[in-house]
């Protein structure tokens, strides 16, 4: 008996050793971006720029003397395969932070888990506002919500000489968000609105749309979508002869992806970018925008998903130091130390502030929103 | 008024290629009974087709096109004998598991050949639209309409008046006793998936220079081609050209005038209200058993 309950604390203590040596090789982050599926492009160039941070803090000595490693899962642009890669994540790998996932409607699928396993995750591109208003205190928003980029385009309004506007915004969590978040504040500017049009996420002919904001006038139609189909409208809004301002909301348009796509019926199109890697001396932190920049050509990198990738390059970033900050990879120390956390990162200086309901608060952070303008094949900085 | 012409000009445009999409599927899926996944993969491919042919190796534009349609005749009839040949016989839910494999694997290897990135492919027509009156149409969009009608034309006369056509319809209405008679039923098979397969491939070398090419291109295009061979009548070439028309006004108008948010559902709404009506399609013939 005595024999047997010596081997039993032996095996204990071997087994304890043995997984006390793996916990030791790395600190893992889990990583749930749409890397097949309608959002693919987007998801497989914000895994691309979280692997060039990966790589760039590896090289520098990791993080409390340990190497990081990147799991990134496929969600498969869908919601229900989004939660189960979190489920993966934290039930299987055991991660303690994790970063996603995208789209609005995959990071609101995923947000009733991190709250089960009480997991913090950092948002890297989402910018419903449900996001950080509905309560949930595992979410860490890095990315500007709807309403912050309506408020940076206000000045624009009078100066665009804006009267009536029509939307046509995807009919999800994003595009919705947006259009309310875009309409109340030009209401409030005094601008008129027109008509809301929506359209299926999938959908690739927009003619019965574009003739219904046509025969309704207006001077300035706001879209908002991913590139795909923002290069659809510009090229359909252009065979219908329909003349206004289009202005694309979201930051997830890719202009270079634009002029190479949609040529010509580009021109003259406004964009809101969260990172201009056009003139990326105007970022709060040039010094870093250009390490990425460089790193991302230096690997071949497509140069029109450059406005995604920064994304989850910046994403990482926060959790290593929350990670730092908290001393130990720990999903509730890091949660307490993402409060605590500035980084200097392409998003600007990136910290959290409160939003939500008193006691469950989520954690935004207030990045700067920039326009920019087409002319001629060519993006630059909307001036007036 | 001048947005109700608008609408209808753009439903008929859009009528064409749905047709084109419909008529491909209902003759795989109406007269050889096989629950074709593989459809809109068809139609991504002719797509990717005229981007490698056209962007890539500078092929001319309307060559790339007849190019495209005889890959997917060959991609057509390489699954038919690879993968449907072995299953002659099966029964329908394997032969449909097996294609939905297909399909997946397809569209992986689009992604992994292509990646997520929308690709664009350039047409040579004048980027000025052809303005009629209040009414606009792309130069582009004309010249898929016009091929559109010509393939329908020639698929509907292939089907109904030829020798190979009236085997075809035989093979798929008593195999057995089409076999009987000499015709080599595995021969019309693989020619019947080709020919449906080609006519998807088509639609997407088509339309690819007026959309985007992704990887999930086919998807959307795959649910519209199954709704129209239903609404049509199961192995009608009329029926899924008129399928695709009513389709294409149903969701012009409807997006137009009740909501756009729901476009893509008015005309499935209106598929669900003609079967309530007539339960077998607008023009299938009675249903032949045994």
């Amino acid at each position: 008996m005595k024999k047997i309950a010596v081997l039993a604390a032996a095996g204990l203590l071997a087994g304890s050793a043995f997984s006390g040596a793996v916990a030791q090789e790395t600190i893992k982050i889990g990583v749930t971006q749409p890397l097949t599926g309608a959002f693919a492009a987007s998801g497989n160039y914000v895994a691309q720029g979280a692997k060039i941070a990966e790589d760039e803090i590896n090289k520098a000595g990791g993080v409390l003397g340990k190497q990081i490693q990147l799991i990134i899962e496929d969600n498969k642009s869908n919601p229900t395969e989004a939660v189960s890669t979190v489920e993966k994540l934290i039930q299987k790998d055991k991660v303690p932070v994790l970063i996603g996932a995208w789209s609005s409607t995959l990071t609101l699928a995923v947000m009733p888990k991190l709250d089960e396993y009480q997991v913090p995750m950092i948002v890297e591109t989402s910018s419903s506002g449900k996001i950080t208003t509905s309560g949930n205190p595992y979410i860490f928003r890095i990315s500007p919500t709807s309403e912050m980029e309506a408020k940076a385009f206000q000045p624009l309004v009078a100066k665009m000489g804006i009267k009536k506007a029509n939307f046509l915004y995807t009919n999800n969590d994003f595009g919705i968000g947006s259009g309310a978040e875009y309409s109340k504040m030009l209401k409030a500017n005094g601008v008129e609105i027109g008509v809301m049009e929506t359209m299926d996420p999938k959908a690739t002919d927009f003619s019965a749309q574009l003739a219904k904001i046509k025969s309704t006038g207006g001077d300035t139609l706001f879209v908002t979508t991913a590139v795909e189909q923002l290069t659809l409208i510009l090229k359909q809004a252009e065979e219908q002869q329909l003349k206004v301002k289009i202005v694309s909301c979201g930051g997830s348009n890719s202009p270079d992806q634009l002029i190479d796509q949609a040529g010509a019926a580009a021109n003259g199109s406004y964009h809101t970018a969260f990172f201009p890697p056009w003139f990326p001396e105007v970022t709060k932190n040039p010094d870093v925008a250009k390490r990425y920049m460089d790193e991302w050509k230096k690997r071949g990198h497509n140069v029109g998903g450059l406005t995604e990738g920064f994304r989850g390059y910046d994403g990482v970033y926060v959790a290593v130091a929350a990670i730092k900050a908290a001393g130990k990879p720990d999903p509730e120390a890091i949660r307490k130390a993402l409060w605590g956390v500035t980084v200097k990162g392409i998003y600007g200086d990136i910290h959290f502030t409160k939003q939500g309901p008193a006691g469950k608060e989520s954690g935004q952070n207030v990045p700067v929103v920039y326009l920019v303008t087409i002319d001629n094949g060519k993006v630059v900085r909307t001036k007036f | 008024m001048d947005q109700l012409l608008q609408h209808l000009l753009n439903a008929t445009v859009l009528g064409g290629t749905y047709a084109l999409l419909g008529i491909g599927l209902t003759l795989i899926f109406g007269i050889m009974r096989v629950v074709n996944f593989t459809h809109g993969e068809l139609y991504a491919f002719g797509a990717y087709c005229m981007y490698l042919l056209v962007m890539l190796l500078n092929v001319n534009f309307f060559l790339a096109f007849f190019l495209a349609v005889a890959l997917g005749a060959a991609l057509g009839g390489a699954i038919e004998i690879l993968l449907l040949n072995r299953l002659r016989g099966a029964d329908i839910d394997t032969t449909m598991l097996v294609m939905i494999g297909a399909w997946i694997v397809m569209q992986n290897a689009e992604q992994l050949t292509w990646s997520g990135v929308a690709l664009s492919v350039n047409s040579p027509f004048p980027a000025d639209p052809l303005v009629l009156g209040p009414m606009s149409v792309s130069w582009n969009r004309i010249y898929v309409f016009a091929v559109a009608v010509v393939l329908i034309g020639a698929t509907y006369y292939f089907v109904n008046r030829t020798r190979l056509g009236k085997a075809m319809r035989a093979t798929f209405q008593d195999r057995d006793t089409a076999a009987l008679m000499g015709i080599q039923i595995d021969r019309i098979h693989t020619a019947t998936f080709a020919l449906g397969s080609s006519l998807a491939a088509a639609a997407g070398a088509l339309l690819g220079p007026v959309f985007v090419v992704t990887p999930t291109m086919g998807d959307l295009a795959a649910s519209k081609a199954f709704a129209i061979v239903i609404l049509g009548g199961l192995g009608n070439v009329v029926g899924a050209t008129v399928g695709g028309f009513i389709l294409a006004f149903a969701e012009e108008i409807g997006a137009g005038y009740i909501s756009s948010g729901y476009r893509d559902a008015m005309g499935f709404v209106l598929i669900i209200f003609i079967l309530l009506m007539r339960p077998t399609g607008l023009f299938a013939q009675k249903e032949r058993i045994g």
